[in-house]
C-alpha cells in the first residue's frame, strides 16, 4: 500500500508541475483535475474518506467547473498559447523556483530532524467530522458562511458592474 | 568740572548723533555749523579742564555709574583725567577741531556731507571715550568705536568698490589686534578680577606669572591698532578715505591709540622685559621698513602713509626703550605736522583735481607758495631738522633711547631712519614743488583750508613749546650718559638725509630713474611684499578652505541622514511597483527568512 | 474500511509531499504572469495545506484536521468566486489577462 501512496503523490506532482508550466489553459486545467484527484485518492488513503469525497465534489467538480466557464468565456484560442510561451521565457524561471526549492528544502530539513516515525494513520470517517464541525467548531462554520455569503454577494456585484459597463463600452 | 569731563566726549556723541539721524534736514551749512561746533564745544571745553587740572595738579575720576555685575565681576566705569589724558585730550580736540573746520570747506558739494560729519563726530567721541577711560572695558569700547569709524569713513565714498575693499582690509587686519586685545582683557579679569585700569597697574607691580602674555597681547592689539610690523598692511590702503580723514583717523588720532594703550598700562610692560624689547625691536624695524617704502612711493598719500607709520615705529620703539615720555611728546608733535601735511596735500590734491600721483606733480612752487610753505614746514618737522616740533620729540626718542638701552639694533635702525625720513621728506617736496610744470594747478585758497593749516604750521614749528603736563606720571628711569658721538650722529642724520635728497635732485637723474625702476624699488613700493605674502600665506588657504567648505562639511552630516532616509525611501518606492507576483515573491522570502530563523 | 486499507507510512513523507505540493504551487504563483494560470496555482497550494491538515488529523486520529480541509474548501469556494469575476471583468477592461500589466496598486 506504500507503493500506492508514493505513485499517486508522484502523479500530483507531475501533474502539479504540468498545471505550472502548461501554455494551454484548459490542458493545464485538465490537469489540475488530475491533481486533486490524486489527492483525492491520498484522503482516501489516509482514512479521510469525507474528505476525499468533498474533494473530488467541490474541488473537482463546482471550482473546476467555474473555472472551465471562465476560460470559455475570454476564450482566447491559439493566440493566448503563444502569449504564454512568450511570458515563459527561460529567465524569469530561476528565481521563483529558486525559491521555491529553498522553501522546500527548509520544511524538508524541519519534517525529517522532527524524526518522523511511521505512524498508522487512524481513520476519521464523515460523521465524526460532522459532530466536530456543528459541535466546537459552530464557530468557525458561521464564520465560513459568512465568508461564502460575502463571496456571493461579491462575485455578484462584480458582474452587474461589468454588465453596465459592457452596455457603455461596447 | 566733573561735569565738563563727561563733556567732552558727550558733546561730539550728540552732535553725531543729531548729524546722523537729522543729517538730511539741517543741509550743508547746518551739518558743518554741528560737526565743527560740538568739537570746537568740546575742545573749549578741554581747555577749561585741562587748565584747571595744570593748576589742581591731582589726577581725577568721574564715576559713570554701575555698567554690570556678572559673576564677581563689576565693572562701574568712568571718566579718568590726568596727565597722559590731558595731553590726549587736547591733541584729539584740538587737532580733530582744526581738521573739521578744514573739511567743513574740503568736504563742500560732496554727497553725504552730514554723514562725514556724523561719522568724524562720533570718532572724535569715540576717542575720547578711548583715552578717558578709566577702565579697560570702557576703553575697549571706545578702541571698537574709533575702529568702526575708520571703517566708515575709509568706505566713505562708497560707491567704489575699491574703497569698500580698503576699508574691510582695514577692518578685518585690525580685528587680528583687537581680538588679542579682548582675550588680554579676559586675562585680566581672570588674573586681577577687575578691569579698572589704576587698580590693575597698581597690582601689576606684584608680577603675576601671566604678565608677559599680558603685555604680549596687548602690544598685539595695539601693534594691529596702530599698524606697526606684521600688521601694518591696512594702513596705505585706508588713504582711500577723504584726505582730511587720513589727516585726523590715519594719522593723527586713532593709530597712536597703540601708543596710548601701552603708555597707559607702561607699568604691566615694565614687569615683561622681553616684551619691551620686542616693543623696540617692532618700532624700529616698522620705522625703518616704512621709512624705506616711503621713498619709492608715487602716491602722495601713500608717502604721507607710510611716512605715518614710519614715525609710529618711532613712538613704539621710544616705548620698548622706556621713554615714554618721549613717545607721547612725539605723538603729540607728529600729530601736528603730520596732520598739517595731510592737509597740505589734500589742498594740492584738490588743486588739482583730485590727482595724487607725484610723477604728474612739480613746479607747484610758483603757483603754490602757501602750500609750499606748509609742506616745506611739515617736510621740516618730519625730517626733525633743528627748531622745529619734530625735532625736539624726535632728538627725545634717540638720546633717550640711547641713553636707556644702549645701542641695540633697533636704535641703529632708528637712526638709519631719521637718515631716510629726511630724504623722503626732501624727495616729496622737491618732486610736488619744483622742477618742471606738469600740470597748472587751479589752487583753492578758501579761508576754511588756510587757517587750519596756519594755525598747524605754528604748531608744528612751535609744538615743542607746549608744556605737557605728564608730572611724574612715568616713572622715571635711571639713564645712563650719552657719548657726544652719539649726539653729533643724531643731529647729522636729518642733515644727511636731506643733503643726499638735494644731490640726487640735483645732479643724480640718471642714478634716480634706474633706481626708481629696479627690482628693490619695486619691493619696497608694494610695503616689502607684505601683502602679498599675506595673500599667499593667509588669504589663498582661508579662500580655498571657505571653496572647500561650500557646502559646509558638517551639514554632509545631517545631509546625509536625510540622503539615506531618501534612499530608502527610493528603494522601498521600486519595492512598491505594483506587480502582484513581486510581493508574493517578497512573502515567500519573508517565509523562508521565518521558517530559518524559527527552526534553527 | 478495513484496517488493511489504511497502510504504516512515514509521516514525514507526506508532510514533505505537501510541502512539496505547496512549493510547485508557490512558484506558479511568481513564474505566471496570466491571471488564470496563477488562480490554478493557487489553488494548488491550498491543496497542499490541506493535504498536511487532513494528514495531521489523520494522524492524530481526530477530525479537526479535515474540519480545516473543509474550512480551507470554502475558503477556496470564495476565493475562486471573487477571483474568477475580477478576472472576467480584468478581461473586459483590458484585454488582457497580464497580472504585470495592473501596476496601477503602486499609485
Amino acid at each position: 500500500m506504500q507503493a500506492l501512496f508514493y505513485i499517486t503523490a508522484i502523479i500530483a506532482l507531475a501533474a502539479a508541475a504540468r498545471v505550472v508550466t502548461g501554455v494551454n489553459a484548459v490542458h493545464a486545467l485538465l490537469h489540475l483535475i488530475v491533481t486533486l484527484l490524486a489527492v483525492a485518492l491520498l484522503f482516501f488513503m489516509l482514512g479521510a474518506p469525507f474528505a476525499a469525497a468533498l474533494e473530488i465534489i467541490i474541488y473537482a467538480g463546482a471550482i473546476m467547473v467555474l473555472m472551465v466557464f471562465v476560460i470559455m468565456m475570454l476564450n482566447q484560442g491559439d493566440a493566448a498559447v503563444e502569449n504564454e510561451r512568450l511570458w515563459l521565457s527561460g529567465r524569469l524561471w530561476w528565481g521563483p523556483a529558486a525559491l521555491a526549492a529553498i522553501l522546500l528544502a527548509e520544511t524538508s530539513y524541519l519534517v525529517l530532524a522532527g524524526g518522523g516515525s511511521g505512524v498508522e494513520p487512524r481513520p476519521v470517517d464523515g460523521p465524526a467530522v460532522g459532530r466536530a464541525l456543528y459541535g466546537p467548531y459552530l464557530l468557525a462554520v458561521e464564520l465560513a458562511s459568512i465568508l461564502l455569503m460575502a463571496a456571493l454577494v461579491g462575485a455578484f456585484h462584480l458582474s452587474r458592474k461589468l454588465r453596465g459597463r459592457g452596455r457603455t463600452q461596447p | 568740572m566733573a561735569g565738563a569731563l563727561i563733556g567732552i566726549p558727550l558733546l561730539p556723541l550728540l552732535g553725531s548723533a543729531l548729524l546722523l539721524l537729522a543729517g538730511k534736514r539741517l543741509g550743508e551749512r547746518g551739518s558743518a555749523a554741528v560737526g565743527v561746533g560740538s568739537v570746537l564745544l568740546a575742545a573749549l571745553l578741554t581747555a577749561w579742564v585741562i587748565a584747571g587740572f595744570v593748576a589742581g595738579g591731582e589726577p581725577y575720576t568721574v564715576t559713570l555709574g554701575q555698567w554690570f555685575s556678572v559673576a564677581g565681576l563689576t565693572v562701574t566705569p568712568g571718566l579718568h583725567f590726568d596727565g597722559l589724558a590731558a595731553v590726549m585730550t587736547g591733541v584729539i580736540t584740538g587737532v580733530g577741531l582744526l581738521i573739521h573746520w578744514y573739511s567743513a570747506a574740503y568736504m563742500a558739494g560732496e554727497e553725504g556731507y552730514s554723514r562725514y560729519f556724523g561719522y568724524l563726530n562720533l570718532f572724535v567721541a569715540a576717542m575720547l571715550v578711548l583715552v578717558l577711560a578709566d577702565n579697560f572695558l570702557l576703553l575697549y569700547l571706545g578702541w571698537e568705536g574709533v575702529g568702526l569709524c575708520s571703517y566708515l569713513l575709509i568706505g566713505f565714498w562708497y560707491r567704489e568698490p575699491a574703497n569698500g575693499y580698503a576699508a574691510r582690509k582695514a577692518f578685518v587686519v585690525t580685528r587680528v589686534g583687537d581680538v588679542a586685545l579682548a582675550v588680554a582683557l579676559f586675562m585680566l579679569v581672570g588674573q586681577f578680577g577687575t578691569l579698572h585700569i589704576e587698580t590693575v597697574v597698581d597690582r601689576a607691580w606684584q608680577q603675576t606669572p601671566g604678565t608677559h602674555w599680558l603685555a604680549l597681547l596687548l602690544l598685539i592689539g595695539a601693534v594691529g591698532k596702530s599698524a606697526q610690523l606684521p600688521l601694518q598692511t591696512w594702513l596705505p590702503d585706508a588713504m582711500a578715505g577723504p584726505t582730511p580723514v587720513s589727516a585726523l583717523i590715519h594719522a593723527a588720532t586713532m593709530v597712536t591709540a597703540g601708543v596710548y594703550l601701552i603708555a597707559r598700562s607702561h607699568e604691566l610692560f615694565l614687569m615683561a622685559p622681553p616684551v619691551m624689547d620686542l616693543v623696540a625691536l617692532v618700532g624700529g624695524l616698522t620705522l625703518f621698513l616704512a621709512a624705506c617704502s616711503a621713498l619709492v612711493q608715487t602716491d602722495l598719500k601713500r608717502i604721507l602713509a607710510y611716512s605715518t607709520i614710519s614715525q609710529i615705529g618711532y613712538m613704539f620703539f621710544a616705548l620698548g626703550t622706556g621713554a615714554f615720555s618721549a613717545a607721547v611728546f612725539h605723538l603729540m608733535t607728529h600729530a601736528f605736522f603730520k596732520a598739517l601735511l595731510f592737509l597740505a596735500a589734500g589742498q594740492v590734491i584738490l588743486s588739482l583735481h583730485h590727482e595724487q600721483d607725484i610723477r604728474r606733480m612739480g613746479g607747484l612752487a610758483r603757483p603754490m607758495p602757501f602750500s609750499l610753505a606748509c609742506f616745506a614746514i611739515g617736510g621740516a618737522a618730519l625730517a626733525a631738522l633743528p627748531l622745529t616740533a619734530g625735532f625736539y620729540s624726535k632728538d627725545a626718542i634717540l638720546m633717550n633711547g640711547y641713553a636707556l638701552a644702549g645701542g641695540t639694533p633697533a636704535w641703529f635702525l632708528a637712526l638709519a631712519g631719521a637718515l631716510v625720513t629726511a630724504l623722503y621728506s626732501a624727495r616729496m617736496v622737491l618732486r610736488v614743488f619744483f622742477g618742471e610744470a606738469v600740470t597748472r594747478p587751479d589752487p583753492d585758497r578758501r579761508p576754511a583750508l588756510v587757517v587750519p593749516l596756519a594755525v598747524l604750521s605754528v604748531l608744528s614749528l612751535a609744538g615743542a613749546l607746549i608744556p605737557r603736563p605728564l608730572g611724574d606720571f612715568f616713572a622715571d628711569l635711571g639713564r645712563g650718559g650719552v657719548p657726544e658721538t652719539v649726539h653729533i650722529a643724531v643731529l647729522a642724520m636729518p642733515w644727511l638725509g636731506l643733503a643726499m635728497g638735494l644731490g640726487f635732485w640735483r645732479y643724480g637723474g640718471a642714478v634716480r630713474d634706474r633706481w626708481q625702476d629696479s627690482a628693490l624699488a619695486a619691493w619696497w613700493r608694494r610695503g616689502w611684499g607684505f601683502d602679498t605674502a599675506y595673500q599667499w600665506l593667509l588669504i589663498r588657504p582661508f579662500i580655498g578652505l571657505a571653496r572647500a567648505n561650500r557646502d559646509d562639511i558638517a551639514d554632509g552630516l545631517t545631509a546625509a541622514v536625510t540622503a539615506s532616509g531618501r534612499a530608502a525611501n527610493a528603494g522601498l518606492s521600486a519595492l512598491q511597483n505594483g506587480r502582484i507576483r513581486w510581493y508574493a515573491a517578497f512573502i515567500a522570502a519573508g517565509a523562508i527568512l521565518t521558517i530559518a530563523l524559527v527552526g534553527r | 474500511m478495513t484496517d488493511q486499507a489504511l497502510m504504516a507510512l512515514p509521516v514525514s513523507h507526506g508532510l514533505i509531499f505537501a510541502a512539496a505540493l505547496f512549493c510547485v504551487g508557490l512558484a506558479g504563483v511568481l513564474i505566471r504572469r496570466n491571471v488564470i494560470f496563477m488562480l490554478m496555482s493557487l489553488e494548488l497550494m491550498l491543496n497542499g495545506a490541506a493535504f498536511a491538515f487532513v494528514l495531521a488529523g489523520a494522524v492524530h486520529g481526530n477530525a479537526d484536521g479535515q474540519v480545516m480541509f473543509v474550512l480551507i474548501l470554502t475558503l477556496a469556494a470564495a476565493e475562486i468566486a471573487v477571483a474568477l469575476a475580477l478576472v472576467v471583468h480584468l478581461f473586459h477592461w483590458r484585454r488582457s489577462l497580464d497580472m504585470d500589466a495592473l501596476d496601477e496598486v503602486r499609485d
